[in-house]
């Protein structure tokens, strides 16, 4: 995180000591844009903090735990497409899980779901592209992440 | 446009009324939610503006003919491999890609890299990815890794095709 204040401070830096006048503009657009799409953060958090509520990572390790393989793929690829955390958060999760024996290819499903599928994310990501392209590009992740399970199941010898 | 504004104000104040009422009455789980809600605000309150004072950067210095060259029409795999490289140095997942996916596509990219780099910045950002290795082992991330990447691309090439044949074109002035 601080690594990330770091360089933009420099290249801000930089960027003022080239050109005073350009760096400004960029900061303006900056806010400019920024302020445009926070209403829709925000409508964002709301649904983010609901779901969160709903769906705890104790009920999510619960059903990723108890079922067979396959319904676990399933509902992994279902909890990790409405939820959104953070990579800190998930992945010393799924290394949990994976210590209480829930199989690779069922986290595979879940954290691809979680990176590449955003139901709550769609708000922002509609504002941005619009809705069908958005409802394509979800729907596309959905089947690209059940195919890297699958493919995990078969190297690891979960499956087949 | 203006409807939507209003929707929005509603949903956000019933919320706000809800996790109101729910700390006078002592509700559980309306604080819950508010906690969730706040933990999260904060979250991304450390990880956009950076995101965002780059991306005003970008749009500033960055000229269209470079973008047009490197990440447009003509940019040909060289393209996708840029791409990539840059996706996956930079932080924040889904939510910052976005707008850097926007800015992009303004300044020229084409459809199919834009797509690649959403893809990419998903789920290949290499401090992520090392992170993630070390909980779930090498060979884990590498089957992600070389199974989602191709699938990404191929993907996004399909896609981008399919839009561009309907002349797709993202809204203006986000």
């Amino acid at each position: 995180m601080y690594y990330t204040y770091t360089i933009t401070g420099l290249i801000l830096l930089i960027s003022f000591i080239a050109n005073r006048g350009k760096t400004l503009k960029a900061v303006k657009i900056s806010i400019g844009k920024f302020i445009k799409i926070f209403p829709t953060f925000i409508a964002m958090l709301i649904l983010v903090s609901i779901i969160l509520f709903l769906f705890p990572d104790e009920v999510i390790s619960n059903y990723l735990g108890n079922s067979s393989k396959f319904i676990s793929v399933l509902l992994a690829s279902f909890f990790g497409s409405i939820t959104l955390m953070p990579g800190f958060v998930a992945f010393p999760l799924c290394g949990i899980l994976l210590n209480k024996g829930v199989p690779y290819m069922v986290l595979s499903a879940f954290t691809t779901t979680l990176m590449m599928v955003g139901i709550v994310t769609f708000p922002i990501e509609k504002e941005y592209f619009g809705v069908k392209v958005t409802i394509i590009r979800n729907i596309i992740s959905f089947f690209i992440a059940l195919i890297i399970a699958i493919i995990t199941g078969i190297l690891f010898r979960e499956v087949f | 446009m203006k409807k939507n504004f209003k929707i929005k104000i509603a949903y956000i104040s019933t919320y706000v009324l809800f996790l109101v009422v729910s700390f006078i009455l002592g509700y559980n789980p309306g604080k819950e939610i508010a906690f969730n809600f706040i933990s999260f605000l904060i979250y991304m309150l450390k990880i956009l503006p950076c995101a965002f004072i780059l991306i005003g950067l970008f749009e500033v210095w960055v000229k269209r003919e470079v973008i047009e060259k490197h990440l447009g029409e003509e940019s040909g795999i060289k393209g996708y491999i840029w791409v990539i490289l840059l996706a996956g140095t930079i932080a924040g997942g889904l939510l910052v890609a976005f707008p850097v996916a926007y800015s992009l596509y303004n300044k020229g990219a084409k459809l199919s890299i834009v797509f690649t780099y959403i893809g990419a910045a998903a789920i290949c950002r290499i401090p992520m990815t090392l992170y993630e290795a070390s909980f779930m082992g090498v060979k884990f991330t590498a089957i992600r890794l070389l199974v989602s990447l191709p699938l990404v691309i191929i993907t996004s090439i399909l896609l981008g095709e399919y839009l561009t044949k309907g002349n797709y074109k993202m809204a203006e002035g986000k």
